[in-house]
Parts: structure tokens; C-alpha cells; sequence
């Protein structure tokens, strides 16, 4: 059986972590690579990277860093932030990553996902969407981390990149994000019942259970997360059994 | 040294990476002598079956590939390649396993492609050393090798069972990546370097 996904995602700045997980008991804490070897160890399923740095020497060092990554993790891994453009992709993917992530850059250049799918393949892009649920009971997508709405709707939006080629959705809701309450689970099943490609749920797991709701209920066929290792020290193989023990199929 | 075959064949740094995590030496290459030569050899594959076979034929790669002696891995469509042909664009195939590709079949629940981690299940080689049945392994693709005598390792995706690995005589493939599939994956690529 199809195993559901855990997936530890890093903030990368300057090639250092700047969010991660379990620091405790690491000798380098801000070193991602090492970060990584040890999550993969403790049972992660992927990686995700982001690049959050905002100059052109942090996008270098960013470069040789998914070199080295893809030199010391034997699992599956993704690499994000600020790609804008096949060239972006292709010296990622030269580097080494096996899948990228795109968000703003696909809402200004929706082109961007038809181009880098045909040239790599559906299985190597992953769009990204940030929505948030406004007052007028619609799901809109943001760019920019929410900071600007769109007037794109989430489904349509999701539906028009799963068109385009993209391999995964990861969607992020922005009222739950950060608020450690639980995903929105209607709409994460919602949007898995309209698609053929994998949904990955991020932001607003608080507790084991939350995550267990959005894989089941939710429908969701990974979960990607942060701060629920990070505030509770949670263990990957901790939350895994977990899991497991609430009948979801995952790797142990 | 372990020859990984040089087609064009895409992204190969994984493999490469993961040879290196081992300790082992290689090289790429597309010379006939080279190939005979060599330990151990990988026939990588990404993208397309028939596009696969048509850069293999280009290179006139198919005979000495069929002409190789020692342990052949092919990993993924290096795998399918090597069966007897490929529903994805029709493709004629180099026909070492015995086994026909098909596009995984609609109408289940189950999201094509098979992407993520499944387990592997009726494990019938040295290949497997050390690894126990149920164990994960990291999959990507559409189409999937079908149940033949050459079976040495099944995974279930959309209602029904599929080859995950195959072997005849010093030819072996797994649709799955070891390359990818963690300390799983490492030992069975390193069961692959000790078969001699």
C-alpha cells in the first residue's frame, strides 16, 4: 500500500537553517545537510528546502548547497523559493534536486509550470499555493508569503497548474497557517476529490492528531511540517507511530 | 569499475551520488569494450520508454547491452527497457525479461502516477539480501511491468500486483529507486555491487 508522506520542511538562509526541527543534541544546528541526514534518519519520507535569502550570494551559496544535499541524502527531496525561471529549475536540478517547488513566480507566469514540466517532467514541479478563505466565503490565493491576494480562486487555480503539468499541489491555508489548530480539512478533501495529483497539506498542525485528521479525513497524501517538531519536540518516528497506530499506512 | 551506461540518459546524479555513498568507483560510458569490461553495469532511465530505446539504438547501444556478461542493473525505465516492449508510445523493447509494460489501469481510486514509498513483497533473490518483506521502497512511474517468471519482487498499486523487481540469468531491474529509497534502497544496491 501507498505509504502517506511526512515531510520536514527547512528554512534556508545563507546556506544556513534558520527553522528546523529537533535541534537538540546536533552539533552543527545550522548546518541543513546535517539537519537533513538526521531527519531521514529518524524516518522523514522527503525534504523539503526553501531558499528564503533575499540576495543574489545567498542564491549561490543556495546552489551549492543542494549539491551537497544530493551528495549525502539518500531520500527524495525538494528545493524552494525564488525560482523564476526554467533556467532557475535546470541549475537546481543539475545540482541535484529530484523535485522543485514554485509559488509566486506561477501566479505572475502560470507559463512557468506548462514550460518546466514539458522540459522536466510533471514529477519534478510542485506548485505551491497559499489561500486564505475570505469574508466572502472564497478561497483566494496569495502570493508573496499572503502578504497580496489574487483574485484567483484555489480550485480553479489548482486545476489550471494540474493542466499545466505540476506533479503535486501543496497547499497552504493562511488562516490556519502558524495557528497550530488543524488544517482545513472540508477543503483539503475537496480539493483531492477534484484532482488526479497528489495534495500535500502544510501549516496549522499543533498535535499528532491534527495531522492524522488531514491524512484521513482530509484525504491528504502528505503532510508537510514544521513547527509541530519544533515546539514539542516531536520525533518524525514518534509522530510515524502515531500515525500507524491510528490505522494510516506509513513508512516505519 | 562499475560502468553506468552513457545514452543521454537525463538526470543521473542521484545514481552517482548514491555510488559515491558507497565507496564505489565508476564511470560513464558508451563503449562497447568499456561496457564488457566493467564490473558491474547500470542502465539508468528517465522519461519516456520509446524515447529511451530510440537514444539507445542512436548510440547502437541495444546489441552490447544484450551481449553484456556480467550483473546489469536497470533501474526504473532502464528497467522497462528491458522487457519485451512498453505500451508508453509503443515501444519495442530490448526483450531481456520476459515481461510486458502497461500504463497502470484507470478506474481505481489510486492516483497515476504511482508516486511515494510502497512495499516491496515476495522477495526471490540475492538482490534482497538482508531486506525483509514489507519493506518501502521509493517508486515514480505510470506504467509497471507485469507479473512474469522473471518476478523477483512484487509491489500493489492500483488494484492488482506488479513487477517492483526482475531477473534473468545476470540481468536484474527494479521499477523502483534505489538510488532514492533511503538505508532500504543503499543495502540493495549494495547487494547488487556484491553479486558477482
Amino acid at each position: 500500500m501507498l505509504a502517506k508522506r511526512i515531510i520536514p520542511c527547512l528554512d534556508v538562509k545563507e546556506g544556513r537553517t534558520v527553522k528546523g526541527i529537533n535541534f537538540e543534541g546536533l552539533r552543527d544546528v545550522g548546518d541543513p545537510v546535517e539537519l537533513g541526514v538526521r531527519y531521514a534518519s529518524e524516518g522523514a519520507d522527503e525534504l523539503v528546502y526553501l531558499d528564503i535569502s533575499a540576495s543574489r550570494e545567498g542564491r549561490n551559496t543556495f546552489t551549492d548547497l543542494v549539491r551537497r544535499i544530493a551528495e549525502n541524502i539518500n531520500i527524495p527531496f525538494t528545493v524552494g523559493g525564488g525560482i523564476a525561471s526554467v533556467d532557475d529549475a535546470s541549475r537546481l536540478l543539475d545540482a541535484g534536486a529530484d523535485k522543485i517547488t514554485v509559488n509566486t513566480a506561477a501566479v505572475n507566469n502560470p507559463e512557468l509550470v506548462t514550460q518546466i514540466a514539458r522540459r522536466y517532467g510533471s514529477q519534478f514541479i510542485i506548485v505551491a499555493i497559499d489561500a486564505r478563505l475570505d469574508s466572502d466565503g472564497v478561497w483566494h490565493v496569495t502570493t508573496h508569503g499572503g502578504s497580496k491576494s489574487t483574485p484567483r480562486n484555489l480550485f480553479d487555480w489548482a486545476l489550471e497548474v494540474e493542466d499545466r503539468g505540476c506533479g503535486e499541489i501543496l497547499f497552504t491555508s493562511m488562516n490556519h497557517d502558524g495557528t497550530r489548530s488543524g488544517y482545513p480539512c472540508e477543503t483539503y478533501r475537496k480539493l483531492f476529490d477534484s484532482l488526479s495529483i497528489p495534495v500535500i497539506a502544510s501549516g496549522g498542525a499543533g498535535k499528532w492528531e491534527d495531522i492524522a485528521e488531514v491524512l484521513s479525513q482530509g484525504k491528504a497524501d502528505a503532510a508537510l511540517a514544521a513547527s509541530i517538531f519544533h515546539y514539542d519536540n516531536m520525533n518524525i518516528l514518534t509522530l510515524k507511530r502515531h500515525l500507524a497506530s491510528a490505522g494510516i499506512p506509513v513508512r516505519i | 569499475m562499475i560502468a553506468i551506461v552513457d545514452y543521454n540518459a537525463g538526470n543521473i546524479t542521484s545514481v552517482c551520488n548514491a555510488l559515491k555513498r558507497l565507496g564505489a568507483e565508476w564511470c560513464l560510458t558508451a563503449d562497447e569494450k568499456e561496457l564488457q569490461k566493467a564490473s558491474h553495469i547500470l542502465l539508468p532511465g528517465v522519461g519516456d520508454a520509446a524515447e529511451v530505446m530510440c537514444k539507445l539504438h542512436e548510440k547502437r547501444l541495444v546489441e552490447p547491452i544484450k551481449a553484456i556478461r556480467r550483473p546489469v542493473l536497470g533501474i526504473c525505465i532502464g528497467m522497462q527497457v528491458l522487457c519485451r516492449d512498453s505500451e508508453e508510445s509503443d515501444a519495442k523493447c530490448i526483450g531481456i525479461f520476459d515481461s510486458h509494460v502497461r500504463r497502470f489501469p484507470s478506474g481505481t481510486t489510486d492516483k497515476v502516477p504511482h508516486m511515494g514509498w510502497n512495499s516491496l513483497h515476495n522477495l526471490e533473490s540475492k538482490l534482497f539480501k538482508a531486506i525483509d518483506p514489507g519493506e518501502y521502497v521509493y517508486y515514480v512511474h505510470s506504467y509497471r511491468a507485469e507479473l512474469c517468471p522473471d518476478t523477483i519482487a512484487t509491489t500493489s498499486y492500483c488494484g492488482s500486483r506488479f513487477s517492483a523487481a526482475l531477473k534473468y540469468e545476470n540481468f536484474y531491474g527494479t521499477q523502483f529507486h534505489p538510488e532514492k529509497s533511503g538505508d532500504v534502497g543503499e543495502r540493495i544496491l549494495k547487494n547488487f555491487l556484491e553479486i558477482c
